[in-house]
């Protein structure tokens, strides 16, 4: 057991749930609540594997994917910002959907076999850092260096340029927004659709990158679900939000191997001998989220930071109010 | 009132009316998508049916799967009036669980009828606890219950995963190579009585009659009251003198509960045996979230949850038939599910439009009130 190796995979692990965090970071940006992520994702996940499986083409597997998911989250746009309703239920009848969609569409898929995969690559002079090298830019899959950009493109799109501003003032004050000639409506479509396609690229990076194959629920995991947790632990942050994912993906890998080895610091693995203390372990990503609400929403008291004042609510034109 | 009786009864037929026309339209959907499979979907719908209500033991089988829908359902309409949304039914259920079968298993030299009902009281205290934790957490750490549920809900199968493969395995399947996850059976004695001759047991009629209770708690006695304000306005509700949070616990306390009962019934009369497969809906065959599917259809109302209920058990049933039929994976259920919500969930802003018109014209008689600044939810026919 190897620490830069868990590391390493841990950051392959952390960027599924990067992509999804940062895509859900969206859509609430603009007041829109969406809790069909695990849906999405594996919607996503389907899509991507059965799609390279049909072309070869594992870039035309992401694309695909991307627009899958996409076009599903649309589904809960129309609901919920056209039609104005709850965005809760909207959000938990878009898991069942995409749940159901892709059961049925994945069916059989388990067994497809193995597909090209996306290309992994160290880059040339950053490999050669000590240890940040090892982990972060040695062998990894495209899609990992592709969230290491998306990252800080997020946090620059949201707090310095004109389209993160009018997302924010969508977000915040449609009323306002709506009177200055935004278009909510259409601003909170096209970042639903964005959070869709992240979700989507998320199940992609599963299927194609970090665990490929198509093990139906189980692909994701309940991972959705995580990554609509850390949005509030990153207090609606695209820095935080990568920091949260990255040490999510490294506790998901830790509890992966630490079950491994006989002897673990010097001592014998009592995971090892006891193969069902293992559960307990199994459970920690979950705890550690809950542990992670707890933090977020105190801190979130505390520095009165907080949600998108707008967050779940429809927008009605013309109505006192937000 | 100005308007006349006759389009005001119309209005409500309407309004009642919605959720069918809601399912028919997710039906129709799923004809479209059964279409895309290249099965027929007649032929599809027709076995479904038959699979469900098609001789007497089918129908046993569809009140059977309706009885964990319904219990859990219960707990929905407790929390979701409460403004608590509760997606924790499939970890209440194993918990719940977890709590009946351990005192099944312990107090095996008890009467029967005692051991049964102490193990339901286990099942409703097991669920309350795992509902009771994120409801203190939402009340006096401002946590997101949706996602703490979710969270527990995962937790609660490792748990149970534990348990049944270390200290609640079933001692014969201890000494075996094999070791499959399971508690030991229960004794002949425990098990929840048959109705008629068929699966059909006790405890769907113990749901039924939990779900009058359910009315009674909600809409006649003062916690139900409270729930509902708080649901319906903590502002105003803290400002009235209701303890919020007390209530906001007390509202996911009992979702928990009822879901936790729902598992105790589900080994008591159905498996005889808790057993697992690694994931939650190996034991709960997913009814912690369809029954919220059920308590949405059924307007979060415990009397209509009863229908509702009855009806995503068939489609349960019918699903297995179908797959059989026209060979489509039964997971198709799940997104018919889905989208039974989608369109409840998108009907809903024709019943407030026409609700806002009966507003505005009862707001012109009596004087200056501006309707749109009612919230919607206030008005709302408490029966």
């Amino acid at each position: 057991m190897d620490a830069i190796i868990i590391l390493q995979a841990g950051v392959a692990t952390g960027t599924v749930l990067l992509f999804a965090t940062i895509g859900e970071l969206f859509a609430e940006r603009s007041g829109v609540l969406n809790l069909g992520v695990e849906g999405m994702m594996l919607i996503g996940a389907m899509t991507a594997f059965s799609i390279t499986i049909a072309t070869g083409n594992p870039w035309i597997g992401v694309c695909m994917a991307m627009l899958a998911a996409g076009l599903l989250s649309q589904i809960h746009a129309f609901i919920t910002i056209t039609l104005l309703a709850d965005q809760v239920v909207s959000g938990l009848a878009l898991t069942f959907v995409g749940t159901g969609i892709s059961l049925v569409l994945g069916e059989g898929l388990s067994k497809a076999g193995t597909v090209a995969l996306l290309p992994s690559f160290s880059i040339p002079v950053l490999a050669q850092i000590p240890l940040l090298g090892a982990i972060f830019f040695t062998k990894q899959s495209i899609l990992v260096y592709i969230g290491y950009l998306l990252t800080p493109l997020a946090w620059y799109y949201i707090n310095r340029t004109r389209g993160g501003l009018h997302l924010r003032a969508v977000g915040e004050y449609p009323a306002a927004a709506d009177a200055l000639g935004l278009n909510v409506f259409r601003t909170r479509y096209f970042y639903v659709f964005v959070g869709g396609m992240l979700a989507g690229l998320a199940g992609a990076t599963i299927s194609l990158a970090v665990a490929p194959g198509w093990f139906s629920e189980l692909t994701t995991g309940g991972q959705g679900w995580i990554a609509v947790g850390l949005v509030i632990f990153a207090q609606w942050d695209p820095l935080r939000a990568a920091g949260g994912s990255y040490i999510f993906g490294a506790l998901r890998r830790l509890i992966l191997d630490i079950q491994g080895p006989t002897i673990l610091l010097g001592f014998k693995n009592p995971f090892y001998y006891n193969p069902y203390w293992g559960f307990f372990l199994q459970m920690l990503p979950y705890a550690f989220t809950v542990l992670v609400l707890v933090i977020g929403s105190r801190e979130a008291i505390r520095k009165r930071l907080g949600a998108p004042a707008a967050l779940g609510e429809p927008y009605i034109r013309g109505e006192r109010g937000l | 009132m100005k308007f006349s009786s006759h389009s005001e009864w119309f209005a409500r037929l309407i309004d009642a009316l919605l959720p069918v026309f809601a399912a028919l339209a997710a039906l129709a959907v799923g004809a479209v998508m059964l279409l895309l499979l290249k099965a027929d979907p007649l032929e599809a719908y027709r076995a479904l049916l038959e699979g469900a209500f098609g001789s007497t033991n089918a129908f046993a089988e569809t009140l059977v799967k309706a009885t964990p829908l319904l219990l859990v359902g219960l707990g929905i309409c407790i929390s979701f009036r409460g403004d608590v949304i509760n997606i924790g039914g499939e970890g209440q259920m194993i918990v719940g669980a977890i709590f009946a079968t351990w005192v099944g298993l312990t107090f095996t030299d008890w009467p029967g009828w005692l051991v049964i009902s102490l193990s339901m009281l286990a099942g409703f205290l097991g669920g309350a606890i795992w509902g009771g934790i994120p409801g203190y957490l939402k009340a006096y750490l401002n946590v997101n219950e949706i996602l703490s549920t979710v969270m527990m809900n995962a937790i609660a199968v490792q748990l149970m995963n534990f348990l049944l493969r270390g200290p609640m395995i079933d001692p014969s399947q201890a000494q075996l190579a094999s070791k499959i996850p399971q508690t030991a059976r229960l004794l002949e004695l425990f098990r929840l009585p048959r109705l008629v001759p068929t699966r059909l047991h006790l405890g769907a009629l113990i749901a039924v009659v939990l779900a009058i209770l359910v009315y009674y708690l909600l809409w006649r006695t003062i916690w139900g009251y409270r729930i509902r304000a708080v649901g319906q306005n903590p502002h105003a509700s803290r400002y009235a003198g209701i303890k919020v949070q007390h209530y906001v616990v007390l509202a996911l306390l009992l979702g928990g509960a009822f879901s936790g009962l729902a598992g105790a019934v589900q080994v008591f009369g159905v498996n005889y045996r808790m057993i697992t497969d690694g994931s939650a809906s190996g034991f709960t065959g997913s009814a912690g979230f369809n029954g919220i599917v059920a308590a949405l259809f059924g307007q979060l109302h415990p009397i209509w949850s009863i229908p509702a209920s009855i009806l995503f058990g068939a489609l349960l049933v019918g699903a297995n038939s179908m797959q059989r039929a026209v060979q489509v994976p039964s997971a198709l259920v799940t997104a018919l599910n889905g989208l039974v919500v989608v369109f409840v969930v998108s009907s809903e802003i024709w019943r407030r439009r026409r609700q806002r018109h009966r507003l505005s014209l009862a707001a012109e008689m009596t004087g200056p009130s501006d309707p749109n600044n009612l919230p919607i939810q206030a008005v709302q026919t408490d029966e």
